[in-house]
């Protein structure tokens, strides 16, 4: 028995020291350059590593950029949480009759359908904008389409700092991780209850606000957090959409400031308020899983 | 969970149960309609740019007729020609092949630790396991890079940064899938392995890795596809054109008047990936059935 016991720990071993070097050694690293000093001359970061000797200089830098007198951060900040909110918003409306589709009325093509929902995860997020960046050009399909085949004037430099592009890529790039969780959560209600709430008098409305909808809260959260969370620090999509400052986001913030030399203090500031403001749900998420795997 | 509905008419309730073929899922031509017009806008656009990929022309827009021009024939901008979009494609199924070939081993071992072994060690990495799963990914890129630019860590940025950070970052997928069959298959079967001689190890070896081979594979799969895809980290972790992948060729070229050969390498890459996928799901039916667990890779994915 006591081999048996032995035997545990060192099957875990190399993963847990693998997770203790490559996970939290860079969180630790972040947080002494976001903690660090700034070099006096070439102002560029110089992580601190004790804990004990940490300053707030750099993210006083940030904090400065956000709201003081010049603060350059504050519009990318702002922009970031209007794209996200409208986003986000636009994914639940798109996903939640897909999905509820999928799970009920599908039928025979339930196979075929979820299928097809789940091909987007396995065609990379560059293709997936590649493909629009093709389509949005300035001779591309969208313009000959709406402008009839070049008939009527109507082309339009979609790529160029339009913010409409941009939320409308961020929809298409992350509505797939809102549709799955949403499925799994509605396939979950079984029908015999739906025919409950009918047959105790409920009108389809009724059926909808105080049966479905209560029970799809959990899938419904957790899409959002999967949506939210990677649009927080997206930058790429910006980058291939539009590429300028006007519509740039908080992921354009900290990948600005890691290209560029002597910045990278400011990058992590940056990243560890983004973490601390983001935590909130990523805690609640990570806890509410580990409570339905305990449930299961 | 909402309240209890409340029974108002006794008799519209009734009428209810008398028309019971009625409540069966009815069509829905409305939901059927917005199903299908999403999947024509998630999935046309991508297929167009397929399509492209075959133009004779250099457009990405006027189709010229086909041709496997920019994936053979041409001789500078072919991807068969053309050395730094050779290098992205293979250099990022090596990336696949090598991370997969670490991560999963490493995983299992991790889940099954992390299944059967009590105490706080074993309930931290647990958590970080999790964290893992959603920590923004370019915090963890972020990371990596400064612990390569400021400690004096025995590699550099490049294929290796890559790897390790792409490990790292893909480790909790075999671990979560394979906890979830651990969880299935319960702890009988090695019991019963121990009682009739077998030492702990060789339990493992011989009764419970056998029937975790359908999770294994799932989630080699899946780690696979992914690394194909990854962007975030491969961009901060790498140090020049040799380590150049798909997605970060398209993210630096797709928006200066590119070829279709940038199609090209994308769809090569799109291939390789549903390839794994179709293959993962062919011998996951074939392999899986009578386990008892259909759909788990699917099931897992969506959980995700």
């Amino acid at each position: 028995m006591r081999r048996s016991r032995l035997l545990w720990p060192v099957l875990g071993m190399p993963a847990i020291a693998w997770m203790a070097v490559f996970f939290l050694i860079p969180l630790y690293v972040v947080l002494c350059v976001a903690f660090g000093k700034v070099d006096p001359v070439f102002r560029s970061a110089i992580p601190v590593w004790n804990p004990l000797e940490w300053s707030f200089t750099q993210l006083a830098i940030v904090v400065d950029r956000l709201v003081g007198p010049d603060n350059f951060y504050l519009p990318p900040v702002l922009r970031t949480i209007a794209y996200v909110v409208i986003a986000v918003a636009a994914c639940l409306l798109i996903a939640f009759p897909v999905a509820w589709f999928t799970a009920r009325h599908a039928g025979s093509h339930k196979a075929l359908v979820l299928t097809l929902l789940v091909a987007p995860f396995w065609i990379s997020y560059m293709m997936r904008m590649l493909a629009w960046v093709n389509l949005l050009q300035n001779d591309g399909w969208v313009n000959k389409v709406i402008s009839l085949n070049g008939l009527l004037p109507t082309e339009q430099a979609w790529l160029s700092g339009r913010p409409t592009t941009v939320i409308l890529g961020l929809i298409y790039g992350y509505v797939p991780y809102m549709i799955l969780p949403l499925f799994a959560a509605l396939d979950r209600i079984s029908p015999s209850l739906l025919e409950a709430a009918r047959d105790l008098g409920a009108g389809g409305f009724d059926v909808f606000r105080r049966v479905i909808l209560p029970m799809s809260i959990p899938g419904v959260a957790a899409g959002m957090l999967l949506v939210c969370l990677p649009m927080m620090g997206d930058y790429f999509t910006n980058d291939l959409l539009s590429g300028s400052p006007g519509t740039s986001m908080i992921g354009n913030l900290i990948n600005n400031s890691i290209t560029t030399p002597g910045q990278s203090g400011q990058a992590a500031a940056l990243l560890l308020i983004v973490l601390v403001v983001l935590s909130v749900p990523m805690i609640w998420y990570t806890r509410s899983t580990a409570r339905s795997e305990v449930r299961s | 969970m909402s309240g209890p509905i409340t029974v108002t008419d006794e008799a519209n309730s009734l009428s209810h149960v008398h028309s019971a073929p009625d409540n069966a899922p009815r069509k829905s031509y409305t939901l059927a309609t917005i199903t299908f017009i999403y999947l024509l806008w998630s999935l046309v656009p991508v297929a167009i740019a397929v399509l492209f990929s075959f133009n004779s022309g250099r457009s990405r827009s006027v189709w010229q007729g086909f041709s496997l021009r920019w994936y053979i024939w041409d001789p500078e901008g072919s991807v068969l020609h053309n050395e730094s979009l050779r290098s992205a494609v293979v250099h990022t199924l090596v990336l696949g092949v090598i991370t997969t070939a670490i991560v999963v081993p490493l995983g299992v071992l991790f889940a099954l630790a992390l299944d059967r072994w009590r105490g706080r060690v074993p309930s931290g990495a647990s958590f970080a396991v999790l964290l893992s799963f959603v920590v923004p990914e370019i915090a963890l890129a972020i990371g990596l890079l400064f612990m390569i630019t400021w400690l004096a860590t025995p590699f550099e940025l490049g294929t290796t940064a890559q790897v390790i950070g792409l490990i790292t970052f893909q480790l909790s997928y075999p671990v979560v899938i394979v906890r979830a069959r651990l969880l299935t298959i319960g702890t009988h079967y090695e019991e019963a392995a121990r009682d009739l001689g077998a030492s702990p190890l060789g339990a493992v070896r011989r009764v419970l890795l056998p029937m975790l081979y359908p999770a294994i594979f799932v989630s080699a799969i899946l780690v696979f596809a992914d690394v194909l895809d990854n962007f975030v980290l491969v961009r901060y972790l790498s140090a020049n054109a040799a380590s150049e992948t798909t997605s970060m060729k398209i993210y630096n070229t797709a928006r200066a008047a590119p070829t279709p050969a940038l199609n090209a390498i994308a769809t090569l890459i799109l291939l390789a990936s549903f390839a794994v996928v179709i293959l993962g799901y062919l011998a996951y039916r074939k392999w899986g059935r009578g386990q008892g667990e259909e759909g788990t890779g699917l099931g897992s994915m969506a959980a995700m």
